[in-house]
C-alpha cells in the first residue's frame, strides 16, 4: 500500500515539474499525507527490537506532519505504545505525542483521554515525566477548555507525590501553566474539587530536591505571568528560600520576591526582632540588595538586574544602596566621594592634599553598627566592584533605571558611575558611559567628575570615545573652567585620533549651544585675540580650529553679545563654514550684515501647524476628487506630489509623512497613466511596443510599494493593507499586460493561478481589514472570486481589466509617526585619487562606516553592496556585532568589506552602497536570493528583495597581478 | 565527649607568626608556620616545643597546611621541618609551592648575609623542606590518611592563597588563612560553599574597618603618584615582593599607558623577576579580566616597569620605585627610604598593614624623627601616605564569608585583640554563632556532637515509605526496625531480617486485657454494641464483626463474655500483639471509658 502510494507521489512529481515550481510543492504535500501514518505503522510493525523502533521513530520525527493526518498518526503511536515494553521507546512516543499535539490546526482534545489513560499505567518515571510534558502541550493548546484544564490539574496533583524529581517537576510545571486562574471555578461536569493551586505549589517550596523547589517557584512565576494574582503569604515563604543551598533556587526566589513586591508594594511587613514595620517593597528591596553579595554570581546578576526595576522603593532605602557606612578602627569615616565633594564646595580643589584628611572622624557606638543586616546598605557599591563583569554590567543598568526615575538618586550615583569609567573591562566602561548619557538631563557634572570623565577620551577604543562624545553632547557643565577643560581634552583627542573629527565637531556643537554663557568669557582666549595686536590668522583647514569655531558659533547663536568679540577673519571663516559645514554651524545674526537666507527658517519653526495643515489639505483634495476626468486627476496628482516633495524637503519633521504619501500618490498616478494607455483600445497583437510603458509602470509600482512597506518605520497594519492592495493592482496590471503581449495560453495559465493564489493570500492575511476596503479593487475581486476560479485565463484577464478600470482610489490613512529609513556612508569618502592597491585574487579590506536612521532591525536587514566595473555585484552581510546603537532610531554600521577581483590594467572605481533587504517571503513566496555574478546588477536587485537606501560611494581600487 | 581543640602558637590576638594547632577527632593538624616581622630573636618563630615536649613532631602531627606564601604564614617552615624535625606531609597550593622557596631564600639572605645571624636555616634546608610539600589543586579533596581529608578554596589575597577545609568524618574545620572578599586588579574574590563546618578559623586583620569602594582607592593612589611625579618627586612604594606589588604594578602600568607618562617605574630586582614569571604562569588563579585577555596579552608582561639598580636611587628626576620589604624594616626599601626621606618633594606610599615595631608603623603613626641603627636620627620630610591596599577582608567581608560558610562557631586569629573584641560581639549578636578569640598558647575546646551514620536497608525504607505519605522534612517520622551494631558499623534493618541474620526464632508477644463493662444484655449484643461504637470512633481503621461474635480492629481481637459471677457485667477480652501496642492500649483505654448509652 505504502509503496504504491509512494510510486504515485513520484509519478505526480515528474509530471508537474514541467509546469511551475510553486505548484509542485503544494501538490506534493497533499499527496504524501495518507502515506504518512501508514508508513509509520508499517515501520513500527517491522521493527524487531526496541532499538529499531526507536530508529524509525527518530526518522519519523524529522519530517513534519499535516494537521489532517495527525490523528491517524497518534492512533498508531498509541497502539504501539501499549505494546511496547522498552521505556526508551515509550518515552520517544510520549514526546512525539507532545510534538504532534502542537501541530497547528489540530485539536488535541481527542488524544487527551488516551494520554491520561496511559499515564495511569505507566511505571517508568522518565516516561511519566514525558507524558506529563505531553499533557502540558495539550493543555496549552486548549486554553479555553476549563474542564480539560481542571482534569489536567487533577492529574498533576495526583502525581505530585511521585518519588522522582522529574515527575514532580513536570507536575509543577503543568500546574503553573494550567492552574485555574479564578479560585472559585464553577463546579461543572465531573464536579472536581476546587483546588487552591497556589497552596499546592507553595507546599513544594520545601521539597527535598532543589530541582523541584526551583520548579515550584518557576510554576508560581508562571501563574503570575498568566495573570493570577499571587497571595501575599508567598512572600514569607519566598524569603526563606533566599537562604537555600542551591543557586538556582535562590535565583528563582529572588524573582519571586520581586514579583510579590511589585504586586503588594504598599502593604506592611514587620521587621523581625523588632516592633517596627516597613513597606513590603522596601523590605523586598533590602532582601534583594542583600543577594547582591551572594556566593553565586548567577544570583548576583539576577538580583542586580531586578533592583533596577523597583521604582516604588522609598528614597532613603534607595540612597542607602550607595552608602557602605565606612568605618576605620571603629570610627566613622567619610568616603572619598564625600571628601571630594567637600573639597569642591569649599573651593580649594586641586590645592594639594592635606595630610590626614581621610582620618576617621567621630567614634562609633559599637552597638549601633550593623554589619550584615543593614539591608540595602552598599548593595550597589558591592555590585559595582564585583568580580564578574556580568554583575557589574547588571548593576550599572540597574543604577541607570533607578536614576532615571529619581533625580536625587541620579545626583548621588554620579560618583559611582564616573568611577566605572575606569573599569578594566571595556563593555562595562561603555555601558556606564551610555548610562550616564541617559540620565544626563538629571545631573550636572562637577569639575572633578568631569576631569575623570574626560580622562577616558584617551581610551584607545573608538566605541568608548564616541560614546563619550555622545555623553558630552548632552552633559551640563557647571563652570567655564569645565568647558575649557572639555575643549582642551577634546582637541587632544582630535590630535591623537584624527578619525574622530566629525564626532568631536558634533559634540562641540552641542556643548556650545548648551552653555553659551560659559563660553562667552572664554572667547578671547579661544580665538587668541589680543586687545592691541592683530594676531596671525589661523589656518582654516585645521580641524582643531574648526572645532573651536564650531563651539563658539553655536554658543553665539543664543548669545548676541558674542560676535562683538570676533575679529575680521572670524567673520570670514564663519561665512565659509556656514556654507561648507552647514549642519554644524547655525545661522547667526551678525552685526552689519543682512540675515542670511536661512534666517527665514527660524520663523517657520514655531509655526508647525500650518504646514501640517497644508499636508492634510492637499491630501484630502486628492482623495475627494476621485471622479474627475482623467486629465484633471493626473494633473492634480502631479501637482500634489510635487508639493509634498517640496514640503518634505522644507520640513524635516514632516518628511516621512510627506514622502510616504507622495510615494503612494505616485503609485496611483502611474496606475492611472498605465490605464490611460491606448493599448487597451487596440487589438492585442498590434500593440506590442506600447505595452512597455504599462509594464514599466507595473514594475515601478511594485518597487514603490516595497519601499513603502519596508523603508518606513512606524507603518501600521492599516497602511500595510493599502500598500498590499496597491501591489495587487500592480500585479493585475502586469498580468493584463502580459496577456496582451504574449501569444499562447500556456504561460498565462500559471500566471493566472499565481495571481489568484495571491488574492487568496491577501484575503487570508487581511481578513480583518476587508470591511475598510469597500468598493475597492479587491472587494470587487473577492466578489467574483468563485467565477474567476473556474474561468479560463483569457476571461480572467478580461474581468480583471474592467475591474481595474472601475476600481476607486483608496484613502491612505496617515500613521502617527512615520520615518523614512536613510543611510549615509561616512567612510569611504570617495574622494581619494589614490587607488587602493592589492594583489589580485587576494582580498583587501575596505573600512565602511555609515550611519543609519530609522532602520528597524538593522542586523538582519542592512546589507552592503559592492558593484565592480565589470558589472559584478556582491552582497555582503555585516555581522550583528558591527552595528551600534548610539541613540533611539539611530544605528551605526562600522564594518569591513572584503574586496577581491582579478587583475585590471587601470585603476577603476567600485561602487559601495547600502541595501535594505526585506523579507516578505514569509507572506509572499519569493525566489531565493540571486547570487552576485550570475545576474547583471540593475534595478533588478531591488525587485529581488532589497532596496538601495544610500547614495553609492565610489572607491578607487587597483588589483595588481600577483608577482611570481 | 568528642571535641575540637584549637591552640594558636602564633597569630592569636596578634598579627604575624601565624601558626595554629588543631586537633579534630584525634587528628592533629598544624595550620601555617609563619615568622614574626617585629622580632629578630627567638620570638620570631612559634614555640614548637609546645607541641611535644619530647618525642618527634612527625609522630604527633598528621599534616601541616600552608595557606599562602607570605612569610608570616610560611617563614618558619624550614626551621620547623629541618631544624626542629618534621617529616610528615606539608600541603600547599601549586603557586604557593612555586613562590614560597623564593621568598624563604630572600628572607634567609637578609637574615644571614646582612644581619650575620648564625644558627639560621640554610638554602639546602629550604630545598629539603620543599621536597616534603604536596601540592593541591583548588576544590580537590586530598586524603591525608584514611579519615583525614583536606580541600582548598580560593581566597584571593595573593596568588595561590587558599582557604582549607579539614574534615574527619562529619566533623570539619575551615581555616581561611588571609583572604579578600573584594576582587582587585589581578585576583578574584574569596569564595566558599555552604560547607557548614563545626568551626571556622578566620583572620580578622580589619575587624573594625569597613572599607570604601576600591575604585576610589585606586583613583586616589594614581592621583597621588601622578601628582608627585609631576612635581618632579620620587615615589617610594614599599611592598612585599609578591602580592600587592603585582596589583599596583598592573594599576600603574595601565595608567602610564593611558596617560602616556614617561617617568620610569622600577621594581627592585632579584626575586621579582622570578616571581613575575610565576604570575605569568598561574593565570588560572587570577581574576576574570586577566584570564580572559591573556591570550592577546599577558597582563604581567610589563612594558613600562623596569628592573631597579641601586645606582638609580640617586638619579635626578622623578621616578617610582617599588621596593621590598613592605614594612620598611630592612632591606632595599629601608635603604631607599633613608636616601629620600630628607626631600619634601618625595613621597612614600605605604600600601599595606605595618606591624608594630617596624619603621613603617612608626612613620605612619606620625613620627617624624626616627632613631636608626647606630644612634643616627633620621628626619622625615618626605610625604607619607597610607593607602589601604592590603588585600584582607574588612569587617563586612568577614561577616559575609561567615554567612556563606554557615559554621557552628567562629574563631578569630590574625588581628589585634581590641578589634577582635568588637567583631566577636558582632558575630555573636548578628549571626548567633559562638565566637572565640584565644591568645597565643591558649586552648579553645569545642565539644562536638558528631553524627553517626546508620545504614538503612532499602526494603525497610520502602516499606515505611509505602505506609505513610511522603516524608515531610519538618516532622520526624517513627520507624520500626532493628539496629544491628557489628564491626563498628551500624545498620537498621527490619526485624525479620535481623532475626534471619542472627539466626533467632521469632517470638510472639501478646498482651491480653480484660475490660469490665456494665451491660445487662447478652454477649452478642454487647459485642455488636462494641462493634458499632468502635466503628464510629475508629474511622480510618478496619473494624470487623466476625461471625463467631468477636470483633477485630486490624489484628486486635475483642471478645465479649458474660461475667461468671455478675450477669450484669460483661467482660471484654482484648488481645493484641506487641507490634500493635499503640493501638491496643488506645483501644483498652477507650473501652474502659465505657460504651455510650444507647438511645433506647
Amino acid at each position: 500500500m505504502a509503496a504504491h502510494l509512494k510510486k504515485r507521489v513520484y509519478e505526480e512529481f515528474t509530471k508537474v515539474v514541467q509546469q511551475q515550481q510553486e505548484e509542485i510543492a503544494t501538490k506534493k504535500l497533499r499527496l504524501t499525507k495518507p502515506s504518512k501514518s501508514a508508513a509509520l505503522h508499517i515501520d513500527l510493525c517491522k521493527a524487531t527490537s526496541p532499538a529499531d523502533a526507536l530508529q524509525y521513530l527518530l526518522q519519523f520525527a524529522r519530517k513534519p506532519v499535516e494537521a489532517e493526518s495527525v490523528e491517524g498518526v497518534v492512533r498508531i503511536l498509541l497502539e504501539h505504545y501499549y505494546k511496547e515494553n522498552d521505556p526508551s521507546v515509550r518515552l520517544k512516543i510520549a514526546s512525539l505525542l507532545g510534538l504532534l499535539s502542537k501541530t497547528a490546526g489540530f485539536s488535541p482534545d481527542c488524544i487527551m483521554d488516551d494520554a491520561i489513560n496511559i499515564l495511569q499505567n505507566e511505571k517508568s518515571h522518565q516516561v511519566l515525566a514525558q507524558l506529563l510534558d505531553t499533557l502540558l502541550a495539550i493543555g496549552t493548546k486548549l486554553p479555553e477548555n476549563q474542564a480539560i484544564q481542571m482534569r489536567l490539574v487533577d492529574v498533576a496533583c495526583k502525581h505530585l507525590t511521585d518519588t522522582s524529581h522529574g515527575v514532580r517537576n513536570k507536575c509543577l510545571q503543568l500546574l503553573g501553566n494550567l492552574g485555574s486562574l479564578e479560585k472559585s471555578v464553577t463546579k461543572d461536569g465531573e464536579g472536581l474539587a476546587v483546588r487552591d493551586v497556589q497552596k499546592i505549589i507553595g507546599d513544594y517550596f520545601s521539597d527535598q530536591d532543589p530541582r523541584v523547589r526551583t520548579a515550584a517557584i518557576k510554576a508560581m512565576l508562571q501563574l503570575h505571568e498568566r495573570g493570577l494574582k499571587l497571595h501575599q503569604t508567598i512572600y514569607n515563604q519566598a524569603c526563606k528560600l533566599l537562604s537555600d543551598d542551591y543557586e538556582q533556587v535562590r535565583s528563582a526566589a529572588v524573582q519571586l520576591i520581586w514579583v510579590v513586591s511589585q504586586l503588594y508594594p504598599e502593604s506592611i511587613v514587620p521587621i523581625p526582632s523588632s516592633n517596627e514595620e516597613i513597606r513590603l517593597v522596601d523590605d523586598a528591596f533590602g532582601k534583594i540588595c542583600h543577594m547582591v553579595s551572594d556566593g553565586s554570581w548567577v544570583v548576583r546578576v539576577q538580583a542586580a538586574k531586578l533592583l533596577g526595576s523597583m521604582e516604588q522603593v522609598s528614597s532613603h532605602f534607595l540612597e542607602q544602596t550607595l552608602d557602605k557606612k565606612l568605618m576605620s578602627d571603629l570610627r566613622r569615616k567619610r568616603t572619598a566621594h564625600e571628601r571630594a565633594k567637600e573639597l569642591y564646595s569649599s573651593g580649594e580643589f586641586s590645592s594639594g592634599r592635606k595630610w590626614g584628611d581621610d582620618a576617621p572622624k567621630e567614634e562609633i557606638d559599637t552597638g549601633a553598627v550593623n554589619l550584615i543586616e543593614s539591608g540595602a546598605c552598599g548593595a550597589f557599591v558591592h555590585g559595582l566592584e564585583d568580580e564578574m563583569y556580568e554583575v557589574r554590567i547588571a548593576a550599572v543598568e540597574a543604577l541607570c533605571m533607578l536614576a532615571q526615575s529619581s533625580p536625587s538618586f541620579a545626583e548621588k550615583c554620579l560618583d559611582f558611575l564616573v568611577d566605572m569609567f575606569n573599569d578594566e573591562i571595556e563593555e562595562v566602561r561603555l555601558q556606564s558611559i551610555h548610562t550616564m548619557r541617559k540620565i544626563s538631563n538629571n545631573i550636572t557634572l562637577r569639575e572633578d567628575q568631569l576631569d575623570t570623565v574626560l580622562a577616558v577620551l584617551e581610551d584607545s577604543s573608538r566605541d568608548i570615545r564616541e560614546a563619550l562624545h555622545e555623553l558630552l553632547c548632552c552633559t551640563n557643565v557647571s563652570t567655564k573652567e569645565g568647558i575649557h577643560l572639555a575643549l582642551v581634552e577634546l582637541l587632544k583627542n582630535l590630535t591623537k585620533y584624527p578619525t574622530d573629527r566629525d564626532s568631536i565637531w558634533k559634540c562641540l556643537k552641542f556643548l556650545g549651544s548648551r552653555h553659551p554663557t560659559l563660553v562667552l568669557p572664554l572667547v578671547p582666549e579661544l580665538l587668541s585675540t589680543h586687545p592691541f595686536f592683530d594676531t596671525a590668522e589661523p589656518d582654516m583647514d585645521d580641524p582643531a580650529y574648526i572645532a573651536v569655531l564650531v563651539l563658539i558659533f553655536n554658543a553665539a547663536k543664543t548669545c548676541p553679545t558674542m560676535p562683538a568679540l570676533f575679529s575680521d577673519h572670524t567673520f570670514r571663516h564663519y561665512a565659509y563654514l556656514r556654507d561648507s559645514l552647514s549642519h554644524l554651524v547655525p545661522a547667526l545674526r551678525l552685526p552689519g550684515r543682512k540675515l542670511v537666507s536661512s534666517a527665514v527658517s527660524p520663523s517657520i519653526m514655531p509655526h508647525e501647524d500650518p504646514s501640517h495643515q497644508f499636508l492634510q489639505q492637499s491630501l484630502e483634495r486628492v482623495y475627494s476628487l476621485q471622479h474627475l476626468d482623467p486629465q484633471g486627476t493626473q494633473e492634480l496628482l502631479e501637482l500634489t506630489i510635487r508639493d509634498l516633495q517640496r514640503l518634505g524637503e522644507l520640513q524635516s519633521e514632516l518628511a516621512g509623512v510627506a514622502d510616504f504619501s507622495a510615494t503612494y500618490l505616485r503609485c496611483q498616478l502611474l496606475l492611472i497613466k498605465a490605464l490611460q494607455e491606448k493599448l487597451w483600445n487596440v487589438a492585442a497583437p498590434l500593440y506590442l511596443k506600447q505595452s512597455d510603458l504599462a509594464s514599466a509602470a507595473a514594475k515601478q509600482i511594485m518597487e514603490e510599494t516595497y519601499k513603502m512597506e519596508f523603508m518606513y518605520s512606524g507603518v501600521e497594519n492599516k497602511q500595510v493593507v493599502i500598500i498590499h492592495h496597491m501591489r495587487l493592482q500592480a500585479k493585475a496590471l502586469q498580468l493584463i499586460v502580459t496577456a496582451r503581449t504574449t501569444r499562447g495560453v500556456d504561460p498565462l495559465f500559471g500566471m493566472c493561478e499565481k495571481f489568484l493564489q495571491e488574492v487568496d493570500f491577501f484575503q487570508r492575511c487581511f481578513i480583518a481589514d476587508l470591511p475598510h476596503l469597500q468598493d475597492s479593487f479587491v472587494d470587487k475581486l473577492l466578489d467574483l472570486m468563485p467565477r474567476l476560479m473556474t474561468s479560463k485565463p483569457v476571461e480572467v484577464v478580461k474581468i480583471l481589466q474592467t475591474m481595474l478600470r472601475q476600481s476607486t482610489f483608496l484613502h491612505l490613512p496617515l500613521p502617527e509617526q512615520i520615518h523614512k529609513a536613510s543611510a549615509t556612508i561616512i567612510e569611504p569618502a570617495g574622494e581619494s585619487d589614490n587607488p587602493l592597491r592589492f594583489t589580485s585574487g587576494l582580498v583587501v579590506a575596505l573600512d565602511v562606516d555609515a550611519t543609519l536612521e530609522h532602520v528597524q532591525d538593522p542586523q538582519n536587514t542592512v546589507k552592503v553592496q559592492v558593484l565592480y566595473p565589470d558589472g559584478q555585484a556582491q552582497m555582503i552581510h555585516p555581522k550583528p556585532a558591527d552595528f551600534r546603537n548610539p541613540g533611539p532610531g539611530r544605528h551605526r554600521l562600522i564594518t569591513q568589506v572584503y574586496l577581491s577581483h582579478t587583475a585590471w590594467t587601470e585603476p577603476c572605481q567600485v561602487e559601495v552602497r547600502l541595501l535594505l533587504a526585506y523579507n516578505s517571503s514569509s507572506r509572499i513566496p519569493k525566489s531565493p536570493w540571486i547570487e552576485g555574478g550570475e545576474v547583471s546588477p540593475q534595478v533588478e536587485t531591488s525587485i529581488e528583495g532589497t532596496i538601495p537606501f544610500s547614495k553609492s560611494v565610489k572607491v578607487y581600487i587597483m588589483p595588481k597581478p600577483a608577482r611570481r | 565527649m568528642p571535641e575540637i581543640r584549637v591552640t594558636p602558637l602564633g597569630a592569636g590576638q596578634d598579627v604575624g607568626r601565624s601558626c595554629i594547632l588543631v586537633s579534630i577527632a584525634g587528628k592533629n593538624v598544624m595550620l601555617d608556620c609563619g615568622m614574626h616581622m617585629g622580632f629578630s630573636d627567638d620570638r620570631r618563630f612559634p614555640d614548637f616545643s609546645y607541641i611535644t615536649r619530647n618525642g618527634r613532631l612527625t609522630d604527633f602531627l598528621d599534616c601541616v597546611i600552608i595557606s599562602h606564601f607570605h612569610l608570616d604564614h610560611c617563614g618558619a617552615l624550614p626551621y620547623f621541618s629541618e631544624m626542629v624535625g618534621y617529616d610528615g606531609p606539608i600541603y600547599m597550593t601549586h603557586p604557593t609551592q612555586a613562590i614560597c622557596p623564593i621568598l624563604l631564600e630572600d628572607y634567609r639572605k637578609i637574615a644571614v648575609d646582612k644581619k650575620g645571624e648564625a644558627n639560621f636555616f640554610t638554602s639546602q634546608m629550604i630545598k629539603d623542606c620543599m621536597k616534603k610539600v604536596v601540592a593541591v589543586h583548588l576544590h580537590q579533596t586530598v586524603q591525608v590518611d584514611d579519615e583525614l581529608e583536606i580541600k582548598a578554596y580560593y581566597a584571593g589575597h595573593v596568588l595561590g592563597a587558599a582557604m582549607f577545609q579539614i574534615k574527619v568524618g562529619s566533623e570539619s574545620v575551615v581555616y581561611t588563612g588571609d583572604y579578600n572578599m573584594t576582587p582587585d586588579r589581578h585576583l578574584g574574590a574569596a569564595w566558599i560553599d555552604k560547607c557548614r563546618p563545626n568551626l571556622l578559623i578566620t583572620e580578622s586583620t580589619y575587624a573594625t574597618t569597613i572599607r570604601d569602594s576600591k575604585r576610589c582607592r585606586e583613583r586616589d593612589f594614581l592621583k597621588k603618584v601622578h601628582e608627585a611625579v609631576e612635581r618632579g618627586g620620587k615615589v617610594l612604594i614599599p611592598v612585599f615582593a609578591l602580592g600587592r606589588a603585582q596589583e599596583l604594578c598592573i594599576l600603574l602600568e595601565t595608567f602610564w599607558e593611558r596617560m602616556n607618562l614617561k617617568a620610569p617605574i622600577y621594581f627592585s630586582t632579584g626575586l621579582t623577576e622570578k616571581a613575575n614569571h610565576y604570575y605569568k604562569l598561574f593565570i588560572t588563579w587570577t581574576n576574570q579580566k586577566i584570564r580572559k585577555t591573556f591570550v592577546q596579552r599577558n597582563m604581567f608582561e610589563f612594558k613600562h616597569i623596569k628592573a631597579f639598580d641601586r645606582a638609580f636611587a640617586d638619579n635626578p628626576g622623578p621616578m617610582v620605585v617599588f621596593a621590598t620589604p613592605g614594612m620598611l624594616h630592612a632591606g632595599q626599601s629601608l635603604q631607599i627610604f633613608r636616601k629620600w626621606a630628607g626631600n619634601e618633594k618625595n613621597m612614600v606610599i605605604m600600601p599595606g598593614y605595618c606591624v608594630q615595631g617596624t619603621v613603617g608603623h612608626k612613620i605612619l603613626s606620625g613620627q617624624r624623627k626616627l632613631e636608626m641603627e647606630g644612634r643616627q636620627v633620621l628626619e622625615v620630610k618626605m610625604q607619607v601616605e597610607y593607602m589601604s591596599f592590603s588585600a584582607h577582608a574588612d569587617a563586612k567581608g568577614i561577616m559575609q564569608l561567615v554567612g556563606q560558610a554557615e559554621p557552628e562557631s567562629v574563631l578569630l586569629v590574625h588581628g589585634e585583640a581590641k578589634k577582635m573584641e568588637f567583631l566577636k560581639q558582632k558575630i555573636e549578636q548578628e549571626l548567633r554563632v559562638s565566637c572565640y578569640m584565644p591568645a597565643n598558647g591558649e586552648t579553645v575546646t569545642l565539644p562536638t556532637s558528631p553524627s553517626i551514620p546508620v545504614g538503612v536497608s532499602l526494603g525497610l525504607l520502602k516499606r515505611e515509605m509505602a505506609q505513610g505519605l511522603l516524608p515531610d522534612a519538618k516532622k520526624p517520622r517513627l520507624l520500626h526496625g532493628t539496629l544491628i551494631m557489628k564491626d563498628s558499623n551500624f545498620r537498621l534493618v527490619s526485624s525479620e531480617q535481623a532475626l534471619k541474620e542472627l539466626g533467632l526464632a521469632e517470638h510472639q508477644l501478646r498482651f491480653t486485657c480484660r475490660v469490665h463493662l456494665h451491660d445487662p444484655r447478652k454477649e452478642q449484643e454487647t459485642a455488636l454494641r462494641v462493634y458499632s461504637h468502635l466503628k464510629s470512633v475508629l474511622k480510618d481503621h478496619c473494624v470487623q464483626h466476625l461471625p463467631d461474635g468477636s470483633v477485630t480492629v486490624e489484628s486486635i481481637l475483642i471478645q465479649a463474655a458474660a461475667h461468671s459471677e455478675d450477669p450484669g457485667t460483661k467482660v471484654l477480652l482484648v488481645s493484641w500483639t506487641y507490634q500493635d501496642e499503640e493501638l491496643g492500649s488506645y483501644l483498652t483505654s477507650l473501652l474502659k471509658k465505657g460504651l455510650p448509652q444507647a438511645s433506647s
